[in-house]
């Protein structure tokens, strides 16, 4: 996990109840219900939120004004002078399809991380079914070497990895990509699904082997079904990870640039205009927000995945 | 493009695919296996594939640059500690790990500061108010750093003085009366590795302010009503009662947030890339590898990372035995 991306990696301890955004306990935790908040914290909360906000909403009306507005005034001016508010337009997006590679780069960007957010699941799903379920010399140590590597920088990889698939005629390609990805990803996958898995009911499991269920079946038909929320919250990480990630997406994909390498282009040529860089930060944000809002309980669930308790 | 997007599709379908016929034949190889084996070599079997991408992207590679480190520039003859003594020496290596250094002090205390405020604050409204506000603190987590990046040029943009600002801190600036400032280049006491740290804070507080708005809902109601009663101010009552019950919790987003600054790299290489003395460890470490095409200094810039992580590293592994045995 380079860059910025922030993921749990110890386990937390949290009331179950308390896995998406803004759950209310049953009980009332206020001294007095019936009150209102006080001014005050609205009025900070309200700030902070705008705070929050704002930067993005300037990029997002800079995206609909005309080149030239964009260079010599600045976005706000659309609230005091009506002419600018009036000359918005949906011309930079058409543009940033014509003029840059971003259509190509968007097509690029689902090719790498669909791969790299499904290949992994199953595969980490039955190494954590066999930490969870299985005894063997070794288990414990192995574990915490994994979860040791939760903490080393993958920059430590890419130097030899570079070599590794120089040799194999890799570099450049995609596969090159989302199979580094793969590996990155998976002491995070094998870690959360682990820490799903072993608070299973054990009951389940003896019960099958009684039944004369091999662990194979076992894990087919019972414990994969059952663990389906954390496999759902790993993959948005996953997929939120892959699709924004820059660094190993500049080492590797050559020619075959991600959203994130061509966005990066055009800030760094922004004397040829603000307005294709904005409508490109857009169009690059769109999907991840898409799945962040639609998915955003799996995605809580995944942040607190060490705390969900039997 | 249609090309790669079936390519695309082979991968998924032949990898999953591919995955599980693998699994299947492992299995079956297990049982062929007399009784007793089978059970003792089945783990391992299903363990392999895992383990195996670990090793050849992680282990393997890792020590491998641990070689390299003490290896010249196209890693073709040994040097010794060349590299790391050469790098200690210099002054912007240096700079680029005072910079680090600040980063690590100020951002995940920040972070957590900011996220602990708006948790408490958030959880006194009303539940639409409070999902409201959560989802648009929490929403720049989605928004990758390129287009924070691209979001945030335009906070710091500057034009020459006596043309209209098209920034929002020149707007606000030069509307006061100020002259327009050149914020990332503004060096003086850090100030523009400031402006960057605040990106991260804008895109982390929220991940924060979701733990810990969980860990505080947590803390059960009576405790508080009894320091209510004994007369406790709100004050007293936040940092002797709440602070000490989510302790857990605010260990675990200092350490995450920690281990992500360690590792940032594409703020600052999308704002400055390091430039007006922003550099940090992350992004020397990929200009080494590139501009400078220095396999040595790289690899060492990377070690001496790991080394600053081993810390972090160490206490990683005591939580997680320590959560076991309590298991």
């Amino acid at each position: 996990m380079s860059g910025t991306q922030a993921v749990t990696a110890t386990p937390v301890q949290l009331p179950e109840q308390s896995t998406s955004i803004g759950s209310r306990r049953n009980r009332k935790r206020k001294h007095d219900p019936t009150a209102k908040s006080p001014m005050w914290v609205r009025i900070v909360l309200g700030l902070i939120c705008l705070a929050w906000v704002i930067p993005t909403f300037g990029l997002a009306v800079t995206s609909f004004r005309a080149k030239d507005d964009a260079a010599t005034s600045g976005w706000w001016t659309i609230f005091t002078t009506p002419s600018n508010f009036t000359r918005l337009t949906l011309k930079n997006y058409s543009d940033v399809f014509s003029q840059t590679d971003m259509g190509e780069a968007f097509v690029n960007s689902i090719a790498i991380t669909v791969p790299a957010t499904i290949i992994p699941i199953l595969i980490a799903a039955f190494a954590a079914y066999a930490f969870s379920f299985m005894q063997f010399p070794g288990r414990d140590l192995l574990l915490i070497v994994i979860v040791g590597l939760l903490v080393v920088p993958t920059q430590v990889a890419l130097v030899p990895l570079l070599k590794i698939y120089g040799a194999l005629g890799l570099n450049g390609t995609l596969p090159a990509v989302w199979l580094t990805h793969i590996g990155f990803g998976m002491p995070l996958a094998v870690y959360i699904i682990r820490n799903y898995m072993s608070t299973l009911p054990k009951e389940v499991i003896e019960s099958a082997k009684i039944d004369g269920a091999s662990h194979f079946q076992t894990f087919w038909r019972l414990i994969l079904p059952m663990s389906t929320p954390v496999l759902a919250s790993f993959a948005i990480f996953q997929f939120l990870w892959v699709w924004n990630d820059l660094l190993n997406a500049l080492i590797f994909a050559g020619q075959n640039s991600p959203l994130p390498v061509s966005l990066n282009r055009l800030i760094g040529s922004e004397g040829q205009g603000w307005q294709l860089l904005t409508a490109g930060g857009l169009f690059t944000m769109i999907v991840p927000i898409i799945v962040f809002l639609s998915l955003q309980r799996y995605f809580v669930r995944g942040l607190t995945a060490g705390s969900v308790k039997g | 493009m249609t090309i790669k997007i079936l390519n695309a599709i082979i991968a998924v379908v032949g990898g999953v695919l591919g995955a599980i016929v693998l699994y299947w034949l492992l299995n079956k190889l297990a049982e062929l296996l007399p009784g007793r084996w089978e059970d003792r070599v089945k783990p391992y079997l299903f363990l392999l594939p895992a383990v195996a991408a670990i090793s050849l992207y992680l282990i393997y590679p890792a020590i491998q640059t641990l070689i390299y480190s003490f290896a010249n520039k196209n890693s073709t003859a040994f040097v010794g500690f060349d590299n790391y003594t050469s790098l200690l020496k210099s002054q912007n290596f240096q700079n680029t790990l005072f910079n680090t250094l600040l980063w690590i002090i100020i951002v995940p205390a920040a972070v957590i500061v900011v996220g602990l405020l708006i948790a408490t604050l958030a959880d006194r409204l009303g539940p639409r108010g409070e999902k409201l506000s959560k989802t648009l603190i929490f929403l720049p987590m989605a928004i990758g750093a390129v287009s924070a990046g691209a979001i945030w040029k335009f906070v710091y943009a500057v034009r020459p003085p006596g043309q209209n600002q098209i920034g929002l801190f020149n707007g606000i600036f030069t509307g006061l009366g100020g002259d327009p400032v050149n914020w990332l280049q503004l060096s003086t006491l850090r100030f523009n590795s400031l402006l960057l740290m605040v990106m991260l804070l804008w895109m982390q507080a929220g991940f924060a302010m979701v733990l810990l708005s969980a860990a505080i809902k947590g803390v059960p109601t009576e405790t508080l009503e009894a320091a209510r009663l004994d007369g406790a101010a709100e004050g007293t009552i936040f940092f002797r009662i709440v602070v000490p019950q989510i302790r857990t919790t605010l260990i675990t987003v200092f350490i995450t947030v920690l281990i992500g600054v360690l590792k940032t790299f594409d703020i600052v290489y999308v704002m400055t890339n390091g430039r007006s003395k922003t550099n940090v460890i992350a992004v020397d470490f990929f200009n080494q590898l590139f501009t400078n095409r220095n396999n040595g200094n790289a690899a060492a810039i990377v070690v001496m990372l790991l080394i600053i992580m081993i810390p972090v590293l160490v206490f990683q592994v005591r939580q997680f035995r320590a959560e076991e045995a309590a298991r």
